[in-house]
């Protein structure tokens, strides 16, 4: 295990920037997502070495090249497993994961549901942009059904998931959506993964100008979002829209409307530490234009990380049987001299 | 009931006592009868006396089939003898059949005039009818080439442990033990070893334990009793370099192999894995093992159990992933990414019978190609193939020293019968085994992720070390930076310096070693867990003095031996003999352009000595 140092120089986003050419596109939403993790990590009070940045195969996961830490460029799908195996290994680094919709939620998805469940101490970030842009162009597992796209020309017949439903119902301790045009929210999302001790799933919505340009505008351009994000914000009403609608319990289902000034008391309060996960998960299932676009952290409740558990039955067994001795294991059981 | 069933009778009732060079005994019955049990406890008690041995199971895939039915029945052949063997025995001296079903998968396997020990309660009609039978074979004159014994076991047992107040099913349950007893009588060894075991293992049940004791006492003295055998047979102790030994299985040797590398390359070991038979026994031992610090990683399918391992590796630990035929085809493109980013990482294939699903519980040494071929692109990886049981523990032990010191994924195949088998393992003194030492680069000045060193690896350097921080990846890399590079010149050189690294692990594989003619009419050259039957098989003919027969067996297929085409040359003919249709001649034919003549079995079983001793004959006679 690696233990931070005591006194930590002050970094600052160019310690985190790597020497290699960013080549996304051209206006591409990856851009602001790499430099809020640069401003992120250095208030992090973790010295540089201790972060590893994991990624698979698409657009997104050339994330590593770019910052200046130490950075493993896996296969398409498997970001999760070999993170699973680097925290494992070395508890003491802080493990972050890049993944898409198609990476990890597609060819990974199986993965995905399984650190999730396993709660390795992972920040991961599901870059979420409908489409796949690395193939150029064809339906992802987010895409919106009848979406047209080269492998669908007469439309989608897919129906699409939510990453965040997916999380939760793995059982995900923290689950948080941002966007990549609004960076002061999105750092705060990140830094809030950052501080979360165990896996932490973020969603960004993230524009593929190429592919699928515009795909989130009706609820995240600035003049949009006003009207149709709802910012999650623990113990504050769930409110939007210049605070004029709220949402108010209906039996087992929710209510997005209109507020007047008889039942504003009676709108529902945000509680991302709510232990069963209720409301998270009723709100991953808002879907757009029925129900306002919920951002910020759905959930965070934090439990045991499966890294520590595995270190815990490590120490545990040396405790009970004293640090492995190989000669006596070789002479274990039933011997005999010759 | 007396004391009697409590104490070994005087054997002053023994007429004759028979010396003989070598038994091979097969307990068969259902799943559920304890002839595992009864197979490992009589191994013990050969070891016990000195024999060298070595032992096959032989289980169905179906963990509890319909009792009494031939696909649930289970096997146990052991060979123990007062000589060098390397073998669990062709054809059997003994069958003890505990009902028809055992009967019927097993008597092609008895020699004539061979021993044949059958409970007869297991050869009702439902038993018959379960088994395919339309009448009992127990009266059919077949059975006269055997020296029958026909008793009720069952019967017997159940009344033996009466007076240890087990009664109905479980009492039924100790016949194993009892047939135990008989086995131990006619072949002279004394059973307070397994009553000793019996004690501990059963200690906190001590009626069972008591039960399965009388049961044992009961078997034993009933033959000395009523004289049912005219001769005991005497195996005597077989010469083995002095040592402590312990009895070893491929897959404990293995487990224990890598353990050993991790302690003598103060390097924690990590597995990532995901249960496959026949591996999952590796994965069972160092999950049990956290007091070494090993890290067992369980993971949701063979993709994630392979690329936590590379993670681990990335990380700085010694790691590995366990499999199957099936799993390493699910690996092949996390091989593929160590291979890419040069990480250290074992990949132990357990080969069972395929192709698919297979033959899960049978072996065969048909994922040659795979391993050395079977991935996109060129890319080679070292290939060590373990040759018998104890064999894994050193041979895992190289494949995790090759792998830190070439910075390479390594391949460790072994097989459904040397993983399940066990021999005698001399135990080697911590002193003895090869040390290597793992160095993780930390000076920023000099670092650069892929400047190679004399091997041609690459160097290691692991996350938390101050300014060393660096990017790997599946793309192609530009040497010695390691940014990504899609230059045609540098993919060129850095495909051939990839090869050229594989190709100097030769200095670790050392020269052709030969066994018998040194030239001459024929050199068979095997691979893997079959050394036990073609050395036999090449020793055997040699004793007849007529033919001039050399063995090569080869443990590292990638790279070979240099010297083995020159070795080749010397001979008349070729025979390469292995368990599948021809993967390792396809494999040297296509190396040295030379003729060779093969021998594929695909039985789901080893060979047989006699089998290969008859195909070297005729290799050379045609």
């Amino acid at each position: 295990m690696i233990e931070t140092t005591p006194t930590l120089p002050v970094l600052s986003k160019k310690d985190f920037v790597s020497d290699q050419q960013v080549k996304w596109c051209p206006g591409c939403g990856d851009y602001s997502i790499l430099a809020a993790l640069q401003t992120v990590l250095p208030k992090q009070g973790i010295a540089r070495e201790n972060f590893a940045i994991i990624s698979g195969i698409g657009c997104s996961s050339r994330f590593p090249y770019y910052m200046d830490t130490y950075g493993f460029h896996t296969i398409h799908g498997r970001a999760l497993a070999v993170a699973t195996g680097v925290k494992a290994a070395n508890p003491g680094l802080q493990v972050w994961v890049i993944t898409g919709d198609g990476d990890g939620l597609s060819i990974g998805g199986n993965h995905l549901l399984h650190a999730l469940r396993r709660n390795v101490d992972l920040k991961v970030i599901l870059f979420n942009n409908e489409i796949y842009g690395l193939t150029k162009g064809q339906f992802s597992p987010t895409s919106a059904m009848g979406i047209k796209t080269k492998t669908s020309p007469m439309g989608s017949i897919d129906q699409p998931l939510s990453p965040l439903s997916v999380a939760l119902s793995a059982g995900a301790g923290f689950v948080a959506r941002t966007v990549d045009n609004d960076i002061k929210h999105l750092t705060s999302v990140l830094d809030a993964a950052a501080k979360f001790k165990g896996t932490a799933f973020v969603e960004v919505l993230q524009n593929c100008v190429i592919f699928n340009d515009g795909v989130y505008d009706p609820f995240y351009a600035p003049d949009t979002r006003k009207l149709n994000a709802l910012y999650l914000e623990d113990g504050k009403p769930l409110t939007w829209a210049n605070d004029t609608k709220g949402l108010y319990a209906k039996g087992f289902s929710i209510d997005a409307r209109e507020m007047t000034d008889s039942d504003r008391s009676q709108v529902l309060v945000h509680d991302a530490k709510e232990e069963s996960g209720t409301l998270a998960w009723t709100l991953s299932r808002f879907a757009f234009p029925e129900m306002p676009v919920p951002l910020g952290v759905f959930r965070s409740v934090e439990r045991p990380t499966y890294d520590e558990l595995m270190d815990g039955q490590i120490h545990a067994a040396q405790a009970a049987k004293g640090t492995g001795d190989l000669a006596k294991l070789l002479n274990s059981g039933f011997t005999w001299k010759v | 009931m007396s004391d009697q069933s409590q104490t070994i009778l005087e054997a002053d009732g023994r007429k004759d006592s028979v010396e003989l060079e070598s038994v091979t005994i097969r307990f068969a019955g259902d799943s559920g009868d304890g002839m595992q049990l009864t197979g490992t406890q009589f191994t013990d008690a050969a070891a016990h006396l000195g024999n060298d041995l070595a032992t096959l199971p032989d289980f169905p895939a179906e963990i509890r089939a319909p009792a009494g039915t031939t696909a649930g029945v289970s096997a146990f052949q052991l060979h123990f003898a007062s000589c060098d063997i390397k073998t669990p025995g062709d054809d059997i001296d003994v069958l003890v059949a505990m009902n028809a079903a055992a009967l019927k998968t097993n008597i092609a396997d008895l020699k004539q005039g061979g021993i044949l020990l059958v409970d007869e309660d297991g050869f009702h009609e439902k038993d018959l009818e379960k088994a395919g039978y339309t009448t009992n074979p127990l009266d059919d004159d077949k059975l006269k080439a055997f020296r029958v014994v026909k008793l009720d076991i069952s019967a017997n047992t159940v009344r033996a442990v009466e007076p240890s107040g087990v009664k109905g099913k479980n009492a039924a349950r100790c016949k194993n033990f009892y047939t135990l007893g008989m086995m131990y009588w006619l072949y002279d060894r004394s059973p307070s070893p397994t009553q000793e075991w019996i004690k501990q293992k059963f200690g906190k049940k001590p009626e069972i334990a008591q039960a399965n004791e009388f049961a044992l006492l009961a078997g034993y003295n009933y033959c000395e009793t009523v004289e049912l055998f005219s001769t005991t047979y005497k195996v005597g102790k077989a010469p083995q370099v002095p040592g402590t030994y312990r009895r070893i299985s491929g897959n404990e040797a293995a487990a224990m192999g890598f353990v050993a590398a991790s302690v003598q390359s103060h390097t924690p070991l990590f597995l990532g894995s995901y249960p496959i038979t026949p591996a999952s026994d590796i994965l069972q031992e160092l999950a049990a093992l956290k007091h070494f610090g090993v890290r067992t990683f369980q993971a949701e399918d063979e993709i994630a159990a392979i690329c936590s391992a590379i993670g681990a590796s990335f990380a700085g630990n010694l790691a590995l992933t366990t499999t199957s035929g099936p799993g390493l085809c699910l690996k092949s493109e996390a091989i593929n990414l160590a291979v890419m980013a040069e990480l250290p990482l074992v990949i132990v294939d357990v080969q069972r019978g395929g192709p698919s699903t297979g033959l899960p519980t049978k072996t065969e040494q048909s994922d040659l190609l795979q391993a050395l071929f079977g991935r996109n692109g060129d890319s080679p990886i070292p290939v060590i193939a373990a040759k018998t049981p104890s064999d894994c523990f050193w041979a895992a032990l190289e494949a995790a020293k090759v792998a830190v010191e070439y910075m390479t994924p390594v391949l460790l195949l072994t097989d459904g019968y040397i993983a399940n088998g066990a021999e005698p393992f001399r135990i080697p003194d911590i002193s003895d085994l090869p040390k290597f030492e793992v160095r993780h680069p930390t000076d920023p000045a000099t670092f650069k992720p892929y400047q190679r060193n004399l091997n041609g690896a690459r160097p290691w350097a692991i996350p938390g070390t101050p300014g060393l921080e660096h990017r790997i990846g599946g793309l192609e890399k530009s040497s010695p930076s390691g940014n990504i590079s899609y230059d045609p010149e540098n993919h060129q050189r850095m495909t051939l310096e990839r090869y050229e690294k594989i190709e100097s692990v030769s200095s670790v594989v050392g020269k052709t070693f030969v066994e018998g003619s040194p030239e001459g009419d024929l050199l068979v050259i095997s691979w893997g867990g079959t050394y036990g039957s073609v050395s036999s098989a090449v020793d055997r003919v040699l004793a007849a003095g007529k033919l001039k027969v050399g063995h090569v067996h080869l443990r590292w297929i990638n790279p070979l031996p240099i010297d083995l085409q020159s070795v080749i040359g010397r001979y008349r003919k070729v025979l390469v003999p292995e368990l599948n249709v021809g993967q390792l001649r396809l494999f040297l034919s296509g190396k040295f352009g030379l003729p060779m003549q093969g021998l594929g079995k695909v039985a789901g079983k080893p060979f047989k000595i006699s089998e290969l001793v008859t195909a070297i004959q005729k290799t050379v006679g045609a």
